[in-house]
């Protein structure tokens, strides 16, 4: 066996191999006719669609729509839960005064809200923003709030003992400690982020991807779907890499986190 | 041994140690005693040793006087009057070197307040740790991280150093690297030293003087009458047996060795 390869470009060719085989198989068996046109475009006609919506820029603005929307509801969401997480982990009353409420809210399915949402929001801006806040919302605020309560209390002795003020015991240890846990929910909110984002497209919306999809639909252009589709897969991936650019920024003092 | 080189910024340190004095100390737990009737007066820039099986109540003496308790009864007394409650200069050294893995080392170093670079590089520097500087601490042995936690306690000049078994998790030679490290940077700054441990041989061979605490009380409270650096002779064994002794509850007095006892017939 040729082992000219260094493990290094393996590592860069292996996780794009089977998205590959399977675009292969995928072109192969629908230009040899298995799977009807009618089905499943094949990838070249999907290509080809890709190159059309990007000249007449159809794409472009949905996709830019699209982000926006993802990264506005991401901000909002994740920052309100991110200071509710911080809020409730420091302080026990606030906690006590919170917590059941939020816990309460999380267990009601995030679109069972839907109706209601359109009545309220009608099918503009605020109701993707509003889903997509509610649902990133969740992990980031569970995620710091476990952080800060499993910061080692060791540490924050340790602090006391050196005599350091509330604050720099804050900056130093409390949200350092709580990170790793932060950018878990960072991660995961992200991903929730495109999941909501495309349900909330689909059903109620005048642009965006998922509006674009669901307008394809009407009009039967089923490569335009297929399109859709493999923009959000490259979107998800492309947000899980920005959370793993983070936490390999924030934590590379954590040898789990920083892969030798 | 570790390169002890003389730091400028401890050297100069103008207070040295602080004494203090216990006060009918008591401390309890759900009305449980654990420390009942405490007595004790330490000279400044003295090394005192605290030992006693565990939950004798030794770690909760020290954390009284680290202020990380406060007592159920009596007080602690600090040798300068305007001190009131557990002077600043107060370092503790733990069982585990409690170092922020987000710093390296050097910046751990820096954390106390006050700390500036030079004087966290001459700390590390002194427990011969300079070239480490910028490691994360997860990449050091247990025993390098327990000499950083040692060297971020030094650098900002402690008048009382507590330690709290810092060396129970450190393999044998380590130890023994350790012990000879302490003493000699509390030779050279002078701190007062408390030092709790469970090894009487380790007590032996740093302390000016041993506490043994039993059910909450000093049950023997002697000097060790041994010149530094303290080798492991006869003069050693006697007091380790007669501390052991007392700590198992042995009848037996251990033979005085003949160079004490020489040396009392020429008194």
């Amino acid at each position: 066996m040729n082992r000219t390869a260094s493990p290094r470009r393996r590592d860069v060719i292996l996780p794009w191999t089977l998205p590959v085989l399977i675009l292969a198989l995928w072109q192969v068996s629908t230009s040899a006719g298995w799977i009807a046109e009618r089905t499943l475009p094949q990838p070249l006609r999907v290509a080809e669609t890709l190159a059309d919506t990007i000249r007449s820029g159809v794409l472009l603005h949905n996709l830019g729509i699209s982000a926006m929307r993802a990264m506005l509801g991401f901000l909002i969401g994740g920052g309100i839960g991110f200071a509710l997480g911080l809020m409730n982990g420091l302080s026990k009353t606030a906690e006590k005064a919170t917590d059941s409420s939020i816990q309460m809210i999380r267990n009601i399915p995030l679109f069972a809200l839907l109706p209601l949402f359109i009545i309220w929001f009608g099918i503009g801006e605020e109701i993707k923003l509003a889903l997509v806040s509610l649902g990133v919302f969740f992990p980031v605020y569970l995620n710091t709030f476990h952080g800060i309560r499993s910061v080692d209390p060791g540490l924050i002795e340790m602090g006391k003992v050196y005599r350091m003020s509330r604050r720099s015991l804050y900056a130093h240890i409390v949200l350092p400690g709580a990170l790793p846990s932060i950018l878990v929910g960072v991660r995961y909110a992200l991903g929730i982020t495109w999941l909501v984002l495309i349900v909330a497209e689909t059903v109620a919306a005048d642009a965006g991807i998922g509006y674009m999809a669901m307008n394809a639909r009407e009009f039967f252009q089923l490569d335009v779907i297929v399109l859709s589709i493999v923009i959000y897969a490259l979107l998800g991936k492309l947000s899980d890499s920005l959370a793993k650019r983070l936490e390999k920024r924030f934590l590379k003092w954590n040898p789990t986190y920083v892969p030798r | 041994m570790f390169p002890v080189k003389e730091a400028a910024g401890l050297a100069h340190a103008e207070k040295k140690g602080i004494g203090f004095e216990l006060r009918r100390l008591g401390m309890s737990f759900d009305g449980r005693p654990v420390l009942s009737e405490l007595n004790l007066s330490v000279r400044s820039g003295e090394f005192v040793a605290v030992v006693g099986r565990s939950g004798c109540g030794k770690s909760t003496l020290l954390r009284l006087v680290a202020g990380l308790q406060q007592p159920s009864q009596g007080e602690i007394a600090w040798e300068e009057a305007h001190a009131s409650g557990t002077p600043e200069y107060t370092r503790v050294l733990f069982q585990e070197a409690r170092l922020l893995p987000w710093k390296s080392v050097l910046d751990n170093v820096r954390l106390a307040a006050g700390t500036d670079r030079d004087t966290a590089a001459d700390a590390l520097r002194q427990v011969g740790l300079a070239s480490r500087e910028n490691d994360w601490p997860s990449v050091l042995s247990g025993g390098q991280r327990q000499r950083v936690a040692l060297a971020r306690a030094l650098a900002s000049r402690p008048r009382l150093l507590l330690l709290d078994e810092p060396l129970g998790a450190l393999d044998a030679l380590t130890r023994i690297e350790m012990q000879s490290l302490i003493e000699s940077l509390w030779a050279e700054s002078g701190f007062t030293t408390i030092l709790v441990t469970h090894d009487v041989s380790e007590a032996v061979a740093l302390a000016d003087r041993v506490l043994l605490i039993e059910e909450g009380r000093i049950a023997l409270d002697i000097s060790i009458e041994l010149a530094r650096p303290r080798e492991r002779d006869s003069g050693f064994a006697y007091y380790e047996n007669l501390i052991l002794n007392k700590v198992l509850g042995r009848k037996e007095e251990p033979l005085p060795p003949a160079a004490q006892r020489k040396l009392s017939y020429s008194i």
